[in-house]
């Protein structure tokens, strides 16, 4: 199998004297749909905001190819190559559905204050290829006619698209959706599942998602790592996850 | 009814606390001693009415809300031409009229109108400066006038100290405006919404304070007086040209005619405020300016895309601290002095009020505004002692019915062409 492109170890968060997540481990290999499961606030969403850089870590430790990542800011773990999506939806609601395509792609242009300035052939040419590469992703999430709609007056599920192609514009390499599925119809979820494929197939990208629709994550998940009240329960392919009593218990309660 | 009689009572009561002491009463020195008068007749008949006033106004509260609330909701302007003044392409064709007449009026104006345009160009330029910094990134900076400060001594410290020309210090004092809106925004620019206005706030003032204490270089309280004016390619304005240079009716052959030099300075402000149109119109378009906009408005998204803010915001910083830094050394060059008086929290006020005024990031809004807070001034000069109680009330009102501005702009959108 392929290379292990993260590889998490002791990861803790503490706030005040809540532990709210203590001891998770998880790798995942390049091109693997790995799927974080769990209760509500079992702490999931937590171990996103540590692996991002929203929060910084209190114990543990985070690879990125081998290299260490824990502590460093947001911004320079999404540059990275390591983005995510929020659990409520954070568009720039006020701007068009290209734009918010067109920041994603901002540290990819030609930035040039003079070059801008004097809209420089260079210039001219990045711009255009951001524009490309925008249409682009927004014809595979389906939303080339709202283009130029401001983000904000979309539809729930296709904000959900633009945002998952909002980060796809960034060129990452691991991908991290937080409830991506939240609030979508059947039929748009089967739609998110060939996305996520596609991701996986097509842009070798590695998708580690936090997700409540259990049909979701057993069709697409090669691993599934299930974690209770902040600490691992258990992890494996998705039939030994749907075999455990342990996992069982935690969702259903003591029988 | 009771309670309603009270509320009027205590309100007609207010009116006269308020008014009595700043308008009805008047202070003369008489020798040594401090005199009060009572003012006329007139001034309390109106203090009185509108004691009156407030008394029923308040009195019928309920029936007064429900006759507004009646009457037709029509705005001012209808939303139809509101929308369409407000279009992007819209405002570039009135700003591009309003150069075309500010390229010619100044010919056959009179030397007092332009020396009061030339002024109001600096407003411009520092309006769409603070501009980038409010309007586009959406930074309250209360200290803005530390950077026109910069502009200002580093022009008038060159010229006295190194006898260097305008054109030369113009670049040169932008710069250090720029360096000075950097090393500032560095540690400040961590902080959010009200902690930066304050910080900023604070900053303004220790500048200001630095320039007046540092005595030995900047002449302290006296600032710097006999700074250089710009001159046309070497040629000065003056009635007599210093050694080695000529003057500009010499050289022309015309007739010395000191309305030369007021018309030079104000076009030369004009292309300053033109160069600042043509850098913002530019910036709106950049990755820079869309990357303002997405900051201001969700700056935990910005950073999982990988956008630093801090660079960016730092970025608008510079940029806004850099025309101010050209837009004080010009207004060192038309003064011919400068002193750290000039530059006061009040300026600050001005030129943020200029902004608010226009309305939010809007370029034809903040020449609309500079104009207004200028010019009204200047007009009502008889009125002086109240200007900042027509500045207060100005604000107020404008709150009230226009709180987007008087002319806001929509942003320009990127459209994808299919």
């Amino acid at each position: 199998m392929s290379r292990e492109i993260l590889q998490v170890s002791g990861l803790s968060m503490r706030f005040g004297g809540l532990l709210a997540v203590n001891g998770v481990a998880l790798t995942v290999k390049e091109k693997q749909v790995v799927a974080l499961i769990g209760p509500n606030g079992a702490g999931k969403t937590t171990v996103f905001n540590c692996l991002t850089g929203f929060y910084k870590p209190s114990g543990g430790t985070i690879l990125l190819d081998g290299q260490p990542i824990q502590g460093l800011a947001g911004h320079e773990i999404a540059r990275k190559g390591v983005v995510r999506t929020f659990q409520n939806v954070r568009l720039f609601k006020e701007m068009t559905a290209l734009e918010n395509l067109l920041i994603a792609q901002h540290r990819h242009l030609n930035t040039n204050f003079f070059a801008g300035l004097f809209k420089t052939p260079g210039f001219r040419r990045s711009e255009r290829e951001a524009m490309e590469y925008a249409q682009y992703w927004l014809e595979k999430v389906n939303l080339t006619e709202f283009a130029n709609r401001t983000a904000g007056t979309l539809a729930y599920g296709q904000q959900r698209r633009l945002e998952i192609a909002r980060c796809m514009m960034t060129r990452p390499r691991i991908i991290m959706l937080d409830e991506p599925a939240a609030g979508l119809n059947p039929k748009e979820t089967e739609d998110l599942k060939a996305l996520i494929g596609y991701l996986r197939e097509e842009h070798s990208v590695t998708v580690l998602l936090i997700e409540h629709d259990m049909k979701l994550v057993m069709s697409i998940s090669d691993h599934i790592v299930v974690i209770n009240q902040g600490t691992p329960l258990a992890d494996g392919t998705p039939e030994q996850i749907r075999d455990n009593p342990d996992v069982i218990k935690a969702y259903l309660g003591e029988a | 009814m009771n309670k309603h009689l009270k509320q009027a009572f205590f309100a007609a009561l207010l009116v006269w606390a308020v008014a009595f002491p700043v308008l009805g009463l008047k202070l003369s020195i008489d020798g040594i001693n401090l005199i009060v008068h009572s003012q006329g007749p007139f001034t309390l008949t109106v203090i009185a009415l509108c004691s009156v006033l407030m008394f029923l106004r308040v009195l019928f509260d309920k029936q007064w809300s429900a006759m507004m609330k009646s009457a037709p909701k029509g705005s001012l302007v209808s939303p139809k031409v509101s929308n369409f003044l407000t279009l992007p392409r819209t405002q570039r064709y009135i700003i591009l009229g309003l150069i075309v007449a500010a390229l010619i009026w100044p010919f056959f104006g009179s030397r007092g109108a332009v020396d009061i345009a030339t002024l109001i160009l600096i407003y411009v330029l520092l309006g769409l400066g603070l501009n980038i910094v409010v309007g586009l990134a959406g930074l309250l900076d209360l200290g803005y006038v530390g950077f026109y400060a910069v502009g200002a001594y580093s022009y008038a410290l060159l010229s006295h100290y190194f006898g260097l020309s305008f054109w030369i210090c113009l670049p040169i004092a932008g710069m250090m405006a720029a360096t000075f809106g950097f090393l500032l925004g560095f540690p400040v620019l961590r902080l959010r919404g009200d902690y930066l206005a304050i910080v900023t706030l604070g900053f303004g003032e220790i500048i200001r304070l630095f320039l007046r204490n540092l005595t030995g270089l900047t002449g302290g309280p006296n600032g710097i007086s006999n700074i250089e004016k710009p001159t046309f390619f070497g040629l000065t304005f003056e009635r007599k040209a210093a050694e080695g240079m000529q003057t500009f009716h010499e050289f022309f052959g015309l007739q010395y005619n000191s309305i030369n030099k007021v018309i030079f300075l104000y076009l030369v402000a004009l292309l300053l405020a033109l160069l600042a149109l043509f850098v913002i119109n530019r910036l709106l378009r950049m990755p820079i300016g869309r990357a303002w906009e997405a900051l201001r408005e969700d700056e935990i998204a910005c950073r999982a895309l990988g956008l630093n803010p801090t660079v960016i915001k730092l970025s608008a910083f510079t940029l806004g601290a850099c025309f101010a830094g050209f837009a004080g050394s010009f207004f060192a060059a038309r003064q011919g002095l400068v002193t750290p008086e000039s530059f006061t929290f009040i300026e600050s006020a001005i030129i943020l009020a200029i902004v608010v005024l226009g309305g939010m990031g809007s370029q034809l809004g903040v020449i609309l505004a500079a104009i207004v807070m200028i010019l009204l001034p200047e007009l009502m000069r008889e009125f002086s002692e109240y200007r900042m109680l027509m500045f207060g009330a100005l604000m107020v009102l404008m709150m009230i019915w226009r709180p987007q501005g008087l002319l806001p702009m929509q942003r320009p959108h990127m459209e994808l062409r299919r």
